[in-house]
Parts: C-alpha cells; structure tokens; sequence
C-alpha cells in the first residue's frame, strides 16, 4: 500500500484492523477520541464491532469479553481513563487475556502508570511508545502479537501531538512469526463434556486442584509475569553514544525532539548522544547501563516532573550521575502540545544542562 | 426396584443405595462453600437443568460475577468466562457481539449487579444486548458475613445496619427488575423465587421464556431469582423459606413485569 498523509489517530486506526482487530470499545476524550471514531468508522466494514462504551469501565469489560472468545480486541482511554481500568489491567494479566489497551496520553504523561499500573497486586504489561507515526503503525499492530504471544494486556503508549499530527504512514501488514494455537478461548462448544473452558483471574481451569486454589494460580501468574518480561527483548534507539560525554534519555513525542536537537548539537561539536527507550516495559536497561559505562554524565528528559527517571537510575546504578532535565510543560489546555516542544527552547536546556554537567563533572 | 423402609431402633440392616442420580446432566462434581439452606444452589440447578432441556449446552457461555455464587464458574460444565465484581454485563456484551449465535447468560448476586455494577446492568438492557442476565438476589452481602446490599428490604438486619434497614439512615431498596421493565431495550423480565416448590417452578418457566427468547433473537432478557440466605439473615435455616415469604416478596413482588407476547396496555 503506498504511503499516505493522514492523522495519527486514523493511522493507529487502521493498524489496528490490519492487526485483525475486529473489536473495539471506547469512551471519547480528549486526545483519544479520533482513535474511537476511525475504529467506530472502519470496523463495520470488515465485520467487526465497535461500542461507545458508556464508561471506560464498561469499555474495558467489553473488550475483555470479546478478547475471551479469541477475537483481537482492544480498548483505550487517555491517562485519565485508564486510572478508571487499573483494576481489569490487573486482573486481565491474572485471567491470561491478551488485550491492546491505547493510551493516548494528555500533556501530564504516564509513565508510571504505563510502567507500574495503579492495580492491584503482581503484574506486568509490556508497553510500547513510538517515537512518530511509522513506528506507531507497526508497534500497533506488534502489541497485539505480544498480547497473542503472552495471553497478557499490552499497552500502547502514544499522545496529543501523536493523535493529531499529520505525517506520511504506510500502513500494511506485519508479520512477527508464529503464535501459540488459541485453545484455550471459550467458543460455548465445551459444555456438558467434563471439559468445559473456565477463563478466569481466579483460576486456569475449572478444576481447582490442578493449582492448589488462589494462591498456587497467584504463584503461577508471578512465574509468568517474570518468564514474560524476560522473554520480551527490549527495544531501543541510541544516537551518537559510542564516544558521547553526555547522554539525553527520552520517549515518545519528547525523544522526537531530544534526538533532532541532540543532532544540533552534535554538529556544534559537543559530545553528546541520546538513549529512547521504545519499550516502556521490559525498559532496556542493560543498553543503558552499557552506555552510562562511558558516559560521564545522564541526563533524563520527559514531560512531567520525574517518572522514568527512576527506571534510568536503577539501570546506571550509580555508575555516573543522572540530572533530571525535564518540565511539567503544558500548553494553555493542559492536554495539547507542549510549548517545550520548541528547537530553540529545548537546544539552550539541553546545552546548559551539558555544560553545566561537565563543568562538575570535570 | 422398590425399598421397603421399616421403622426399627436398631443399624440399618441393608447398605444404602442409590435410587435415581438427579445431579443436573451441566453440573461437576465439585467441593463447594455455600451454607445450609442457601437459595443460590436451587436456583443454579433450575437454570442449568433448562439448559440441558433447550439443548445450549454446546453453545453456551456464562459470565459469572463474584460472590457466593463464584463457585459456579467451576462447578458448571459450560463455557464460563469469569467477571469482576459488577462487570459482568459488559464481558457479556463483548462475549456476544463476537459470538452472536452462543447462548449467553451473566450470573449476579444483589451486590454485585445492584451496588457495584447498576450502571452496566441498565445500560446492557437498554442497549438491547441479546443476553440473559440472571441476578440471585438475597439482600445482602452473604460473602463477607450479611452486610446491607441495595436490595436489602427495609426493617432487614444486617451488620451493618444493626437496628434493620433504616430509609431515613439507609434509604430504600432498588426494585431493579421493575427498573430494567421501564427499558425499551429490555425483552423479557421476570422476578421469581425459590422458597417452595411452586417458586422453583416458576423459575424454571422464567428461565425457559428468557432462554428461548435469547435464542429467538428477542433482545435482552431478565430474570431475577430471589434466593434465602439463612447465614446472612441471621436466622434459623428452617425459617428462611418464611422470611423471604413474609419480608422480601413484600417488597419485590414475583412474577412477569415484561413479556413480547403480551405488550404492555
């Protein structure tokens, strides 16, 4: 399919069909809204169904029941609206239910909530956040292999300045290699056998003693969170780190920018590079511990007060000094585009930052 | 065969034996946690035994909400897929929209569909969802230890309200199947009980219209069981039947508040 010019939110749209989603529910806001229409728009046509779900509680039991029967199905919200789904979340990881959850993330952005969840108890979703739209299209239509390849939540971290903007996107099919076969779906063909299917966060199967009840099924979802986040290989983009001093680490929208200026001041000769993290979760640690092993200096820029920075310590483990370089930079709605997303603004706070980072250093 | 039973004082002379097997064709054979005289059981066997008559039980698929009543998602050998508390509704619509010819029913308590869950309950009847939605109501909380639910009936002791319902303190019960009859998108709805044999016949009828209906194409459908919860009352096993008699069906009046085949005058 040649590349077309469209917005964002019809570009994850169609990557999601193309995914073979064939089930989507939803509650409009701001900036996710688009995402809700293109999906309302383009499902019937492939058989699929689409529900404005009358709250994002209800949107995310929809696409639960949906996911059970073995259809590709997602829901998604802002930050906001998934506050309000933490709990399925959760609980959707202890039910083994591969799910894509889209969060459209307003101008506060989520990482702790992407990365650690408000839900309850052990659990784990991997998540993606492209850096613009190609890579959305094709990290849309990878979290629903992951969620097949793990019968587990993922989630899809994009924003306003993502949902809205228009760029060239190419949407056609992936391909990410084999699945395991769905056998374990409730179709409604099982009853009266002795073998009927149970899905369920309580329990694998209707036969309690095969896991010694709620706490051996518990003990069996935290072995899967663990053999997941190990089985998932870390995705990362790295700019000019081999012989960089000073390293900025960003994601999403923000590490758009943090990589065109850092290519600035590159040019002005200064020795720096950049780090993206394109999975939130599993984080790639280990590229960043290696590249804080030459680096004299990090520094962590996100649009919020502070939240991956956390993730990027624990990875340099005090292997050089991690400066956070960040802002809670809102536009005038609270859920647009960051007036920090400026060239000129971001080059002088990332320049001092390095000069004043060296200077201490040194 | 034929067993003559004498009375004698002394140890039965013959081993027991068994007469006729009346353990519902969709039922496992399972440990379960429920109390003496729970109503719960009667009603599940009524819904099950249906559909075993129907014929869904190859095409069934149960979403089961949580509370006492949990225990069915194992204990019934259909397709069952397991909701939070108060989402069941909504994991039903999913369920059917991608599976439009299954048979699909929810199972609630009154806590679950009336306290937690009422705004998914009245949105799934209005939208019409072909499913059928099965609400246990007992008035109260038995899972935790009798604690007031919406449904619980004025003057009813629960733990948490000591001296009974108060509507001055605890306002009034939700009559939620007159509720969902007032609903365009609402096919059929029932209310019932299973305090005597008469109640469980009755429940057994609601479930074979509800049922067939679904199948039909009729849009949703509703049935609402009232069921003892002796525990929770916190009166005599042997008294329960009475009391959901005397104090529940006084509040919630049995019988067929919205059926196609006779439109409202």
């Amino acid at each position: 399919m040649p590349a077309r010019f469209m917005e964002g939110s019809e570009a994850i749209a169609e990557a999601m069909v193309t995914a073979g989603c064939r089930f989507f529910a939803g509650y409009p806001m701001t900036p996710f809204t688009e995402v809700l229409e293109h999906m309302a728009r383009l499902l019937p046509g492939v058989g699929g169904t689409c529900i404005n779900a009358e709250s994002e509680l209800e949107a995310i039991g929809m696409a639960w029941g949906a996911a059970s029967t073995g259809a590709r199905a997602a829901t998604g919200s802002v930050g906001q609206g998934l506050s309000l789904m933490q709990e399925s979340i959760s609980e959707l990881c202890r039910a083994q239910v591969p799910l894509v959850v889209v969060n459209m993330s307003r101008g506060q952005t989520d990482y702790y909530q992407s990365t650690r969840g408000g839900g309850h108890g052990d659990y784990r979703t991997p998540v993606l956040a492209p850096v613009d739209l190609p890579e959305a299209v094709e990290l849309v239509q990878y979290a629903f292999h992951l969620a097949d390849q793990w019968r587990n939540p993922v989630l899809f971290y994009g924003d306003y300045y993502l949902a809205h903007v228009q760029e060239s996107a190419d949407v056609h099919p992936y391909e990410f290699g084999p699945l395991p076969a769905k056998d374990w779906i409730v179709d409604g063909l099982n009853g009266g056998t002795g073998n009927a299917k149970l899905v369920s966060p309580l329990s694998s199967t209707k036969h309690h003693e095969d896991r010694s009840g709620y706490g051996g099924h518990l003990k069996f979802v935290a072995e899967r969170m663990a053999t997941m986040t190990e089985g998932i290989e870390p995705m990362v983009e790295t700019g000019f780190v081999d012989d960089a001093d000073f390293v900025v680490v960003s994601f999403g929208t923000a590490a758009r920018y943090v990589r065109y200026v850092v290519g600035l001041l590159r040019e002005e000769g200064l020795p720096i590079g950049f780090v993206r993290p394109i999975t939130l979760w599993p984080f790639p640690s280990d590229e960043i511990a290696r590249v804080a092993e030459r680096a004299r200096a990090l520094a962590v820029y996100e649009l919020n007060n502070g939240q991956m920075i956390d993730d990027v310590r624990l990875a340099v483990y005090g292997r050089a000094p991690v400066e956070f370089i960040g802002d809670l930079t809102l536009d005038m709605s609270g859920f647009g585009i960051s007036p920090d997303y400026d060239v000129e603004r971001l080059l002088v706070r990332i320049r001092n930052a390095f000069t004043a980072q060296m200077s201490e250093v040194s | 065969m034929s067993i003559t039973i004498l009375p004698t004082n002394g140890p039965p002379t013959v081993p027991a034996q068994l007469v006729e097997d009346f353990t519902p064709s969709l039922l496992n054979d399972e440990m379960h946690h429920l109390c003496p005289g729970c109503g719960h059981p009667v009603a599940m066997r009524a819904a099950a035994e249906m559909m075993g008559e129907l014929e869904l039980a190859t095409r069934a698929i149960g979403v089961v909400g949580i509370g006492c009543y949990t225990g069915f998602a194992s204990s019934l050998d259909v397709d069952v897929v397991q909701a939070l508390h108060g989402r069941a509704p909504s994991l039903a619509t999913g369920v059917k929209r991608m599976r439009p010819d299954s048979f699909v029913f929810s199972l609630q308590g009154d806590g679950d569909m009336v306290n937690e869950g009422l705004q998914e309950i009245i949105h799934t009847a209005a939208r019409g969802e072909a499913v059928t939605a099965i609400l246990l109501n007992n008035g109260v909380f038995g899972e935790t230890g009798g604690h007031m639910t919406a449904t619980t009936v004025l003057g009813q002791r629960t733990k948490n309200t000591l001296d009974g319902r108060d509507a001055a303190l605890h306002g009034y019960p939700v009559p939620i199947a007159n509720l969902i009859a007032q609903l365009d998108g609402a096919a059929f709805v029932g209310r019932s009980a299973v305090n005597n044999a008469g109640n469980v016949a009755r429940t057994r009828r609601m479930f074979r219209r509800a049922f067939e209906l679904q199948m039909a194409g009729a849009g949703f459908t509703f049935v609402e069981v009232l069921t003892m919860c002796p525990t929770g009352w916190f009166i005599e096993t042997s008294e329960a039947p009475d009391y959901l008699g005397d104090k529940m069906a006084g509040t919630y009046e049995l019988g067929v508040l919205k059926d196609p085949a006779h439109p409202a005058a």
